[in-house]
């Protein structure tokens, strides 16, 4: 059977005795069509087009085609050795990391949706930063894929990963609920500790709307994508230490659907409000000849 | 509800930035391309709704171009359609059309003109998340969404046609997932489309154009 909530994929790891990563990839084996070393190739294409994504604008910054950013990646990552470096290395590598990817996004380079292109700087983010701190190997990472994929597929299945459906907190929110519970699976946490990692994240990032401006993919989501990363390690971190959120997933899952379909029209990736909507915001959709 | 896999959630593997507007634009023009049958010459794309508004800003344009030129949407060299494709000899033209009320906000009409002459004439629409669908052939509506094989069938709307094409396709063995008749008046021109999970084998085309009141056969294998 076909797991499809929260609670019945830790019921399935509790009865088997398996983290959540193993779980989803036994899914897949008995329900898609993909052998496990299928499975396995196509995560390690993944994290191979997340890596470099993440590190090609670090070398060789682009400005995106709209014009709205570019570069940001490498002045955060030369702010590292700053003596005003605030953040500490680990969350430093995810803001840049994860801004890397959105300057490759749009600049139109490979990324891998995760879940979704405007929100495809999380997950590498918080992975390749936590790869580098705790020294991870790139099959951990892959359990780490695995994991995320799991909770994104219970988002997408029973609300949804859709910016123009339920804002900012449908994609940056369902990434960072991946991202932290990737990184509670990696760092050796339970299964429930996942979950409860991943309905943090959730809970933190409700009703944040999807407000790109001039309608492109590229501010504010660039920095949204680090809100994500850190918000997903601020998770895991919480989670790992054995505390819990009092809403299960499931329910947070559902809050975040609900609240996304409560959120105005102009503010559901319209460009009609928010960052979009300001003075500011509309000069630019017309100095950038869009919309 | 169909099956979600690891790689629905974790992907697609794509070039940037948008789902909708820029790997539904490849695959919507990776589809027009396979529609057609001879080299291709010259193509006219004009853009409505979103897609005519913010183009520039999501590569849409080169992502139209890059799938004429059988790009898929993860191959690196979209980015340099406009350089790649004067050197294909494949002479192209933008019209952007913010004026017309599109039936989706991502529409697109591409208009193809082959080596020959011949020319083809496909509206496709990007429906979210990559996922894309054509909805005009010739001005004829259709619907589908290449996500299938699927063979396209033009032809003189009278009885017997549907017929001689089911007894074809049962003849070589081919499943049908889903098939649909459009047409838009009575005797005139009208499309077959069939959908089939497995791959169509091209005998069949052979076997299909037997029948004089056949016109045009148009396959895309999945």
């Amino acid at each position: 059977m076909d797991f499809i909530t929260g609670q019945e994929l830790l019921e399935r790891c509790k009865k088997e005795q398996f983290p959540i990563s193993y779980i989803m990839k036994c899914r897949e084996a008995e329900h898609g069509i993909l052998s496990n070393k299928e499975i396995d190739e196509k995560l390690q294409t993944a994290l191979s087009i997340m890596k470099a994504a993440a590190n090609e604008p670090l070398i060789n910054p682009k400005r995106s085609i709209g014009g709205l950013i570019g570069g940001e990646a490498k002045r955060i990552e030369q702010h590292l050795v700053s003596e005003n470096n605030i953040a500490g290395t680990l969350l430093s590598k995810a803001i840049a990391y994860s801004m890397a990817v959105l300057e490759t996004n749009s600049s139109m380079g490979l990324i891998v949706a995760a879940p979704t292109a405007g929100s495809s700087g999380v997950i590498p983010g918080v992975l390749l930063a936590i790869q580098e701190a705790k020294n991870v190997s790139d099959q951990m990472l892959c359990s780490g894929l695995l994991n995320a994929s799991a909770v994104g597929y219970l988002i997408m299945r029973n609300a949804t990963v859709s910016g123009a459906e339920a804002g900012c907190q449908a994609e940056v929110g369902a990434s960072s609920a991946m991202a932290a519970s990737a990184a509670v699976e990696i760092l050796g946490g339970t299964p429930e500790m996942c979950l409860h990692a991943a309905s943090f994240a959730l809970s933190n990032l409700l009703g944040l709307v999807c407000d790109p401006i001039a309608g492109l993919v590229e501010a504010p989501c660039q920095s949204r994508n680090t809100i994500g990363a850190a918000n997903a390690i601020t998770c895991a971190e919480i989670a790992l230490s054995g505390v819990t959120h009092i809403i299960p997933f499931d329910e947070m899952v559902d809050a975040m659907y609900r609240v996304g379909k409560g959120i105005p029209f102009e503010l559901r990736e319209t460009a009609m409000g928010g960052c979009a909507a300001t003075p500011t915001g509309c000069s630019t959709c017309v100095s950038h000849g869009s919309l | 509800m169909n099956f979600l896999s690891i790689f629905d959630v974790i992907g697609p593997n794509m070039i940037g930035p948008s789902s909708s507007h820029t790997a539904g634009a490849i695959s919507i023009a990776a589809l027009a391309r396979k529609m057609f049958p001879e080299s291709i010459k010259k193509v006219t794309f004009t853009l409505y709704g979103s897609f005519a508004r913010t183009y520039r800003g999501h590569g849409t344009d080169r992502a139209l171009l890059g799938g004429i030129l059988g790009y898929s949407t993860d191959d690196a060299r979209i980015r340099d359609a406009y350089d790649i494709a004067p050197k294909q000899g494949l002479d192209y033209e933008f019209i952007i059309d913010e004026a017309t009320p599109a039936t989706h906000p991502n529409t697109v009409d591409i208009l193809i003109t082959g080596s020959s002459g011949y020319r083809l004439s496909v509206r496709g629409e990007s429906i979210g998340g990559g996922k894309v669908k054509i909805s005009k052939i010739n001005q004829i509506e259709v619907e589908f969404t290449g996500e299938y094989s699927t063979l396209i069938i033009r032809q003189i709307d009278r009885s017997g046609v549907v017929a001689h094409i089911t007894q074809c396709l049962s003849l070589y063995d081919v499943n049908i997932a889903f098939m649909r008749l459009f047409r838009e008046t009575k005797g005139a021109a009208a499309y077959t489309v069939i959908e089939s999970d497995e791959l169509i084998p091209e005998k069949v085309l052979t076997e299909i154009s037997k029948n004089d009141l056949v016109q045009e056969l148009m396959l895309i294998q999945v």
